[in-house]
């Protein structure tokens, strides 16, 4: 079998067809004027001309999910004794994302660091991650805001991803990246990509030239932020605009920072995870009623350092933000953080 | 050029204030995004055009000190909102009015041009001119300005310390609410369904409440209290309903109709529509609009024993 495929526009239903006999397809659909990640069916409306409005992060890591399921039970005979039943929620079924970007699929190996690579991997996330595997499809036109070239990535970065896909006029060019990948490159409805591969490649430079570039090196930025930390007359002038909301926390392809509630009736109950925000003040309330983080400058502080400065001081310099664009192109009041980022480097 | 005429004002008001509230060029040609200005080296970063969409009141309770904003026919309801319901002090706030017919819904031109990436936007006449790669795109205004603009009596702001350039007359016919009616014909069942369908896009980031001016509440919010628990964490439409229809009763004889909630939904939410729905009956039940005249009292914040306009139920 070749290396790489080539697949014609018109035989990509049935290739997603064939996919979904087999595992749960989700695959960037049109929904009004919104572009999301859908369970695929057939007759769907695939949108693959631009990145979803909300990347498919909630796939392996849902916006709410129940844990585990708890139940009280009492003792007939002694009404003052109580039981535990709890009821595992680990149940993951194969999935396949189709036609993520390279920036989306990226965000998962910066959840990866904190959810799988360490020493208690997170079991939610693990289960979901291992059955699933990313197809994706490499940009051929960058969105507004979006600037992945200078966080040390790329419109066809292939990082996090299982099976690559560019799009080549009439079809599209697969290149399989994992033993994963390739499991689903076995499909007969590929013809040899051997082809095309040259002309792929000429594609991905064409666009990773598009690219806006807000800050051309990184080097020492990490160090510039945290040296910035205390500096709140720069931060407050930075976030004066921003409204504390969750857009660009919750539309983040990197975000992953999560909540954890128990939702009880009577004797029985959930507990719940769902997607917490560093933007909401409740994020950091303590119980004493005490908030480290009672502005909202200190909160947005934490959003870009997090990303610049922390997660690459821990994780090797790997900066935990791949310059999707979403949080500048739907932030309600334009808050643009590679401008924060650029400010902070001249600061 | 009126940008001039903008910029005088704000420099002529600099001085008697902490900080001027603008708008400055966003990330593209299409965005623009709120300014903050206490130098008078920076007032030359200042722009207005139909872009220049963000009630910029909103910011207004939560800063301390004096404080100058650039305010539109429509955003000016917000101050009288807030002077109805003591949450500024007017002497605390320089109004720099801006004569406004019509603004630009973003999104209905990124609907327009594909969500391509826009290079240049120029105005001519009553048309924006968006450049995208494939050439430039000319759109009629009027087909891309928020549904608001359609029917706006304030062209020329309600409150104002300055008013920068000359006060203009509106030239939109009043408000019917024929689309809420038009919407209410439906059934139960469609408008359940209707609902059910938009609400299950909303990601619960509250971009809707954060950037609603008469949202003032804000870190109290219902939405992510445990104490009163009225909603959950759990992502289900359910809960995404429930927040909104709270959002939307919240604002009953409060609402300044200026569409902010619609226009930052990242999930394109017609949250706004609700919020209309409250509008008319308020107007229908109390012949009361929100934000008109300093001196009144929102209906809902008073009790009459017996309402003009509301016939007692027989008992």
């Amino acid at each position: 079998m070749a290396d790489t495929g080539f697949l014609p526009k018109e035989n990509l239903p049935a290739l997603l067809e064939a996919l979904s006999k087999k595992f749960a397809v989700f695959a960037p659909v049109l929904d009004g004027e919104v572009v999301l990640f859908k369970r695929f069916a057939p007759g769907a409306t695939l949108c693959l001309t631009r990145p979803a409005n909300l990347p498919p992060k909630g796939i392996i890591f849902p916006q709410s999910e129940t844990l585990f399921n708890f139940n009280f039970k009492k003792d007939p005979e002694d009404p003052k004794k109580t039981s535990l039943e709890l009821k595992e929620n680990l149940d993951f079924v194969p999935t396949i994302i189709f036609g993520s970007r390279p920036c989306d699929a990226q965000g998962f190996r910066i959840y990866d660091r904190v959810y799988l690579e360490t020493d208690t991997a997170d079991p939610y996330y693990k289960g979901r991650r291992e059955k699933t595997t990313i197809i994706t499809l490499a940009c051929n036109a960058p969105s507004p805001g979006c600037f992945c070239t200078s966080v040390g990535r790329g419109p066809a970065e292939s990082d996090g991803s299982d099976l690559m896909m560019t799009e080549l006029g009439k079809g599209y060019f697969f290149e399989p990246m994992t033993e994963k990948g390739k499991e689903i490159f076995k499909d007969s409805l590929f013809e040899d990509g051997s082809a095309y591969k040259e002309q792929a490649q000429k594609a991905h430079e064409r666009v990773s030239a598009l690219v806006k570039k807000p800050f051309a090196i990184l080097e020492g930025t990490p160090e510039k932020l945290l040296s910035l930390f205390e500096n709140s007359q720069f931060w407050e002038g930075e976030t004066a605009k921003c409204i504390s909301c969750g857009a660009c926390t919750y539309l983040c392809p990197t975000c992953y920072c999560f909540n954890i509630t128990d939702e009880q009736v009577g004797n029985s109950g959930e507990r719940i995870r769902s997607w917490d925000a560093c933007m909401f003040f409740h994020f950091t309330l303590e119980a004493s009623s005490h908030n480290p983080r009672q502005n909202k400058h200190q909160r947005l502080k934490n959003r870009v350092g997090h990303k610049f400065s922390y997660y690459p001081k821990k994780y090797q310099g790997v900066i935990a933000c791949c310059g999707c664009g979403r949080c500048i192109r739907y932030c309600p009041m334009s808050v643009d953080i590679s401008e924060i980022v650029a400010h902070a480097q001249g600061a | 050029m009126f940008i001039e005429k903008l910029k005088e004002a704000v420099r002529k008001i600099l001085p008697e204030v902490d900080v001027v509230i603008g708008y400055r060029q966003g990330f593209d040609p299409l965005h623009a995004t709120p300014y903050f200005l206490d130098k008078p080296e920076q007032v030359d970063q200042l722009i207005w055009n139909p872009l220049c969409v963000q009630n910029l009141c909103s910011y207004i309770p939560f800063l301390k000190g004096k404080v100058g904003v650039i305010v539109k026919g429509c955003d000016s309801r917000a101050i009288v909102q807030y002077m109805q319901e003591k949450l500024i002090t007017r002497e605390n706030i320089k109004v720099i009015g801006v004569p406004c017919l019509r603004v630009i819904s973003v999104k209905k031109v990124m609907a327009a041009i594909n969500q391509q990436t826009v290079q240049e936007v120029t105005f001519e006449g009553d048309n924006i001119i968006v450049k995208i790669p494939e050439g430039p795109k000319t759109i009629p205004s009027a087909d891309v300005a928020p549904r608001k603009c359609a029917t706006c009596q304030l062209a020329t702001p309600l409150q104002y310390d300055v008013l920068a350039g000359e006060a203009i007359q509106s030239n939109k016919p009043q408000d019917t609410f024929e689309e809420t009616k038009e919407f209410e014909k439906l059934s139960l069942e469609e408008r359940r369904a209707y609902w059910e369908k938009e609400f299950d896009r909303c990601i619960r980031c509250y971009a809707c409440r954060n950037a609603c001016p008469m949202c003032i509440c804000q870190d109290k919010c219902i939405a992510e209290s445990r104490d009163p628990h009225w909603t959950s964490q759990r992502a289900n439409v359910t809960e995404k309903a429930m927040f909104h229809m709270i959002h939307g009763l919240h604002l009953a004889g409060r609402c300044i109709s200026c569409e902010e909630c619609e226009r930052v939904c990242p999930m394109d939410i017609p949250v706004a529509k609700i919020k209309k729905k409250i509008s008319m009956d308020l107007k229908e039940l109390f012949g009361y609009e929100a934000g008109m005249n300093p001196d009144d009292t929102p209906p809902m914040y008073t009790f009459k024993v017996e309402e003009a306009t509301i016939e007692e139920h027989e008992i």
